[in-house]
This record gives structure tokens, sequence and C-alpha cells, in this order.
């Protein structure tokens, strides 16, 4: 028998995971232990102090993992300053994520339902709906995803990998299931996600065992090493290279590329507002910074040995890169739905961030990074204006006691999502309309906003890895996705709304109202919602003739505000004053330990 | 028996599994199409364990299983949500989220 060797644990090198996972397990336990009357806020402060305890230790570490990179766990996390700098970003983008998360703005029901588990429509629901119950668990979740994200962008096995793409997968399908109005769309919208989630979770762990069949590990470094000593290239090549492919698929999944994006519309649609928001720009920094430490540890052992198989590596990403902007620019210009926009808007970034990924070489690491923070802050901030545009019904007549009625006349139902709707929000809520401008403006990379800076690195990226033409190409991608932010702009700023308010609900319906909600607040109707017409029903504002909808902005009662406020800031500076945030992501294209 | 066969065989099963999942219209039939290429995972793992003579594989294949596991609590509490809500648990007729 062999003594049993202690392995030796770098605990400080671990402490923002740890944080941020045994507060999630915290979490679990308050929901157990804490009145229900303190939970909610609990909860939130845990993940609040959680998120920016793990800042502060990522913090910390930095200056000693930028002179010296480590591995943890043999290997198992392997903290290079790609990896750290990618675990703070999701660290900063889901402490915004969450504050989005936590604001039930002033008409006192946050995004989430009362009971997720209740049937859409039945007297339970309503019953917990009227007792106020909350889904608390959504804040462990959340921090349970987050500490997936931040393993999936920082470890250099595969199977770590691949836990970690199911720790931050798992309660992301959950949370887009929980939203409070339009269940049967969060539902929806989780199946899909779930479904072609696990599909694309087999794939990557399929290609794992080709990879491990090729090479006899997993860990990308050693992978690399075997490919360079050239053994067992000849003739078993088609395992490495089918199993690098299935990985980069599975990533490219949960990046959101072409043509892998099915879900993106869909999901980010009916999920939750404000999990769309933390989903869009947290995942996509954990997906992109995993695909970039595969693609470039793998071309590390590749490129040296077998440039055939490296060129046709980088067809491969430079088609997906294409196909993603052409796809997301094109179908992005003929939505309706700001969700949707905003989702295609997403797969257009997932291209530009391709663009610059393809050129292969050391920079674009850090200029990636930089893109990764610059969309993340304009998504979050511009989903968390999102849940604040809604919809009132107004009843004429008396006013109605069924829900929370906010300042006004009426009743504040779910997000008005129709872009049409959002017509002449500039003059009703102007800062927000200004907030949400900024936010636009930067995923257009206009300059002076952060998107500009980010857009030209990955452009930069793609140049000098040779790739021009594919840069020329971004560049005309990005000038055609201008039309479809500045489509939403004109609607906001120069139309206006309509004067009079449609008196019918019909016209109320025409007007673009009809993605609608579930029972939620709604008009009690006869007929159970479990009927056959039930997925009809509960998928639009039910409007009587005495009733007519406008569209009206909620005030936030706090944090929602404070995120927005942040983002646009931050949007700002990045965008005027790069260079201190430049000068600290230059450090992290130091990328192999 | 070459020990190849089983590579094949794994990634026989891996491709029904993934037809099943592109094919199949029942969420639960899909869902189990995923269970199929996991599990052909594991053999395959197992199998490259034999062959390069090291345990690595063999412990991927457990780490495999409970992910597989972990999953299937996950899915099909989803899946029972919208039966519960529609009546049906056909991928077709969870269709409100298009455009």
């Amino acid at each position: 028998m062999t003594e049993f060797v202690a392995p030796e644990i770098d605990w400080l090198a671990l402490a923002p995971l740890i944080v941020v996972l045994g507060a999630g397990v915290v979490g679990v336990l308050i929901e157990a232990f804490v009145p229900e009357k303190v939970r909610r806020t609990t909860q939130i402060v845990l993940a609040l102090a959680a998120l920016a305890g793990a800042f502060a230790f990522i913090a910390v570490l930095w200056p000693q993992i930028v002179v010296q990179p480590v591995q943890v766990v043999g290997g198992s996390l392997t903290l290079t300053p790609f990896a750290l700098g990618a675990q703070g970003i999701i660290a900063v983008l889901a402490f915004l994520g969450v504050l989005v998360v936590a604001d039930r703005t002033t008409t006192g029901q946050d995004a989430f339902a009362p009971a997720a588990s209740a049937v859409p429509g039945t007297p339970y629901e309503d019953l917990a709906r009227r007792s106020g119950l909350e889904q608390t668990e959504i804040y462990p979740l959340l921090l349970f995803a987050v500490g997936g994200m931040m393993l999936f962008a920082s470890t250099d096995d595969l199977i770590v990998m691949f836990i970690a793409l199911e720790v931050l997968s798992l309660p992301l399908y959950v949370l887009c299931a929980t939203a409070r109005r339009r269940r049967l769309l969060s539902q929806e919208a989780a199946a899909k996600y779930f479904l072609l989630g696990a599909f694309a979770s087999a794939l990557f762990i399929f290609g794992v065992a080709l990879i491990y069949g090729f090479a006899g590990t997993v860990r990308l470094l050693e992978i690399a090493q075997r490919v360079q000593q050239g053994l067992p290239l000849e003739g078993m090549s088609v395992l490495l290279v089918s199993g690098v492919l299935l990985v980069v698929v599975g990533l490219l999944f949960k990046v959101g590329a072409v043509p892998f994006h099915a879900w993106t519309p869909d999901v980010y649609t009916g999920a939750p507002t404000p999990i769309t928001g933390f989903m869009a720009a947290c995942t996509k920094v954990a997906a992109v910074a995993a695909l970039v430490e595969v693609l470039y540890r793998i071309s590390i052992g590749v490129g040296g040995v077998s440039p055939d198989i490296m060129r046709q590596l980088q067809i491969v990403i430079v088609v997906v890169a294409i196909l993603t902007m052409v796809v997301g620019t094109v179908v992005g210009m003929v939505q309706t739905d700001v969700k949707r926009l905003l989702a295609y808007s997403s797969i257009a970034h997932a291209g530009f961030l391709l663009v610059g990924i393809a050129g292969f070489n050391a920079p674009v690491q850090s200029s990636t990074l930089f893109y990764l923070l610059a969309y993340g802050l304009a998504t979050i901030g511009a989903f968390a204006v999102v849940t604040l545009v809604r919809e009132r019904r107004i009843t004429s007549g008396t006013g109605e006691d069924n829900g929370p009625v906010g300042e006004g006349e009426g009743v504040v139902l779910g997000e008005a999502t129709e872009i049409a709707q959002w017509a002449g929000l500039g003059r009703k809520a102007p800062w927000l309309t200004a907030a949400f401008a900024l936010f636009l403006l930067s995923m257009a990379g206009i300059p002076l906003t952060a998107g500009f800076i980010a857009k030209f690195g990955a452009f930069t990226g793609a140049t000098t890895g040779g790739l021009w033409w594919l840069a020329v190409l971004g560049v005309l991608a990005s000038v055609v996705a201008v039309a479809f932010y500045v489509r939403v702009l004109v609607v906001m700023v120069f139309q206006k709304a309509p004067d009079e308010p449609e008196s019918t609900g019909t016209e109320a319906v025409e007007a673009g109202l009809s993605t609608g909600s579930t029972s939620e607040d709604a008009v009690p109707t006869s007929g159970g919602a479990v009927s056959a017409g039930a997925a009809a029903t509960l998928t639009k504002v039910r409007v009587t003739s005495a009733q007519r909808i406008v569209v009206t902005v909620v005030r936030s009662r706090g944090p929602a505000a404070v995120a927005i406020a942040v983002c646009a800031i931050a949007t700002v500076i990045l965008g005027v004053f790069p260079s201190p945030v430049l000068g600290l992501v230059e450090q992290a294209s130091k990328f192999v330990p | 028996m070459d020990i190849t066969n089983y590579v094949v065989l794994a990634a026989v099963l891996f491709a029904i599994g993934a037809t099943t999942v592109l094919l199949r219209r029942n969420a639960i039939v899909v869902f189990m199409g995923v269970e199929l290429m996991l599990n052909a995972t594991n053999l395959a793992f197992v199998t490259f364990a034999r062959m390069h003579g090291d345990l690595t594989g063999q412990v991927l294949a457990f780490f495999v299983m409970v992910v597989a596991a972990a999953e299937v609590v996950v899915g099909l509490a989803i899946i029972v949500t919208i039966f519960r809500t529609r009546r049906s648990a056909s991928v077709d007729d969870v269709n409100l989220l298009r455009g």
C-alpha cells in the first residue's frame, strides 16, 4: 500500500470560488432556518456580500498571479491572469445582475413567480400570490451559477470544465422557468434551454472522451504536450480532430454562435428579464473565456506539429464568426420585441468576439476580456431598463383591488417589450431613455462608449492574425447592426406616444400587446386555464371594453437604478478613459502558466 | 475481441442518441436520447481507460454519471411543470416563442 499523500492546496487561489459557492450553500440553509420576514433581505445581502468578497479576493490575488500564474489542486484550477480577469468580470457583472434581480420596483413585486411550481391559472397560484409568497431560492441558484461560471472560465482540465458547465447551466435552466408573468413562455424557454443545453453538453463530453482516447489525459496543457511529441498523431488524429470539434461545438452553443444559436432568442425572451440580463452577460463571459482557453491551448500543441489541422480549426471558427455576425445583424433588423432584439444583438456580439478570437494571437486575449466587460455592462444595463418599462391596465370607472397599484391609477402588468410600445418614452422617462440609448450606442460601437474600444480591439486582433478581410466583414456587420439599434432609439425619442390610448380591448391587442401575461393580475374569466385553449388565453393580456393599456415606467426601489447608473457611468468611462482598464487587461495576455 | 469494437459501439450509441434528440418529438424521449449519449460517452471513457492502461477514464465515467443524474432531476422537473400546465410533453406544442 502506498501512503496517502494529502494534496497541497493553495486556499487563497481558491478563495473567490469558495466564497461564492459557500455562500450558495449557506443560502440554501437560510431557506430552511431564517424566518420568512427577513429571508429575502438576508439572501440579497449574502449574495451581494459574497460577490463583493469574491471580487476582493480576486483583487488581492491579481498582482501575484500576474507575476506567476499558479495551478491549484493538481491543475484542476489554473489561475492565469486571463482566467482571473474573467473571474473578476463575472463577479462584477453578477453583482450588478443581482442588484437588478433584487429590485421589487414601486409595485412591490419582483420578477419571479410566488410559487414557481404552481400551475399557471390555478387557485393555488392565486393563493400563493395573495399570501405574498416569494421564491427566494433564486439567490442561492444565482450564486451556484456564478460559481460554475467562474470555474468554467479558469480551468485547464476538460472534465472540471464539464462539471462547471453543468454547475452553471442547471441553475440557469431552473431560473428561466420562474417568471412571475408570461409563465407559459417562461416554462417553454426553460424546456428549450434545457433540452438543447443538455444536448450540447452531451456533445461536449463525448468530445472530451475522444480527446482522452487520443491523448490519455484531459488536461489541455498535457494534451498539447502529447500532440507536440507527435506520438500517436499518425492515424489517430481523427480522434483529436473530431474530439476538439465536438468540444468547440459544445462551447459555441453556450456562447450562442450560429448555427448553435437557436435557443438564444427564445430563452432570452421567455426568461424573467433580470435573469436574462444576468445570463446574457455572465454566461457569455464564462463561455468565451473557456472557448479561448481551449482553442489557444490546443493550438499551442497542434500549431507546431500539424499546421493542416490548425488551419482547419481556424476555418471553422472563421466560418462560424461570419455566420454569427450575419445572422445576428440581419435577423435582428426585423425584430419587433425589445428582448428578442437584444438577444439577436447578443448573437451578433458573439460573432464580433469570434472575429477577434479567430486571429489566434496572444494580445487578443486582453481585448477579448475588455470586449466582454463592455458588452456585459451594456447588456445588464439594457435589460435592467427593460424591467422598468411596464404595461398599465386602466379601468374606466372603479379602481382595481386586484394587485398593488403604483403611483397613478390602474394596475401595473408585465413588461412592455414591443418596440412600438416604447414610442414616446423619451418624454415619459428622459433619464431612463438616455441610459438605454447609451447602452445601445455602446453595443453599436459608437466612439466615446466602451463598445467602440472593445470592437476596435477585437478587429485589431483579426488583422494582426492576418485576417484583415474578416475584420472588414466585421466592420460592415457592425455598421448594419447600428441600423437596428438606431431604429429603437428613433422610436423612443422621436415618435410620439399615442396621444389617445386605445379605448377598446381589440385595438390595444393590435397595438402589439399580444405576447401577454399569464393570469397574473388579469381579469378572472370563466373557463379553467388548464383547459384546451389555455395556451392561447394564458399568453394574451385580457382586456375588456372598459379597459385600456398604457405604457408606463415604474420607479425602481433603488437597486436596479444603482445598477443602471453604474453600467452607464462605466460604459462612458471605459469609452473616454479606457487606458487604466486596458492596462489591467493587457497584463492578462500572459496566458499559459 | 478487439477493444476498438467498444469504441465503435460507443460511437454508434452516441449517434443513435443524437438522432433521437434531433428527430423525436416527445420531450421525455428527447431527454432519453441525451441520456443515451452520456452513457455512450461513459463506455468510450472506460474503453479508452483500458487502452491507455490508466484509471482516469474510469473515474471520469463516475463524474459523467453524477452529472447525468443531476440533469435528470432538473430536466424532469421542468418537463413535468410544462406537462401539468398543458397536458402534453410534445416539443411541437411548445411553440409560443417564435420569430
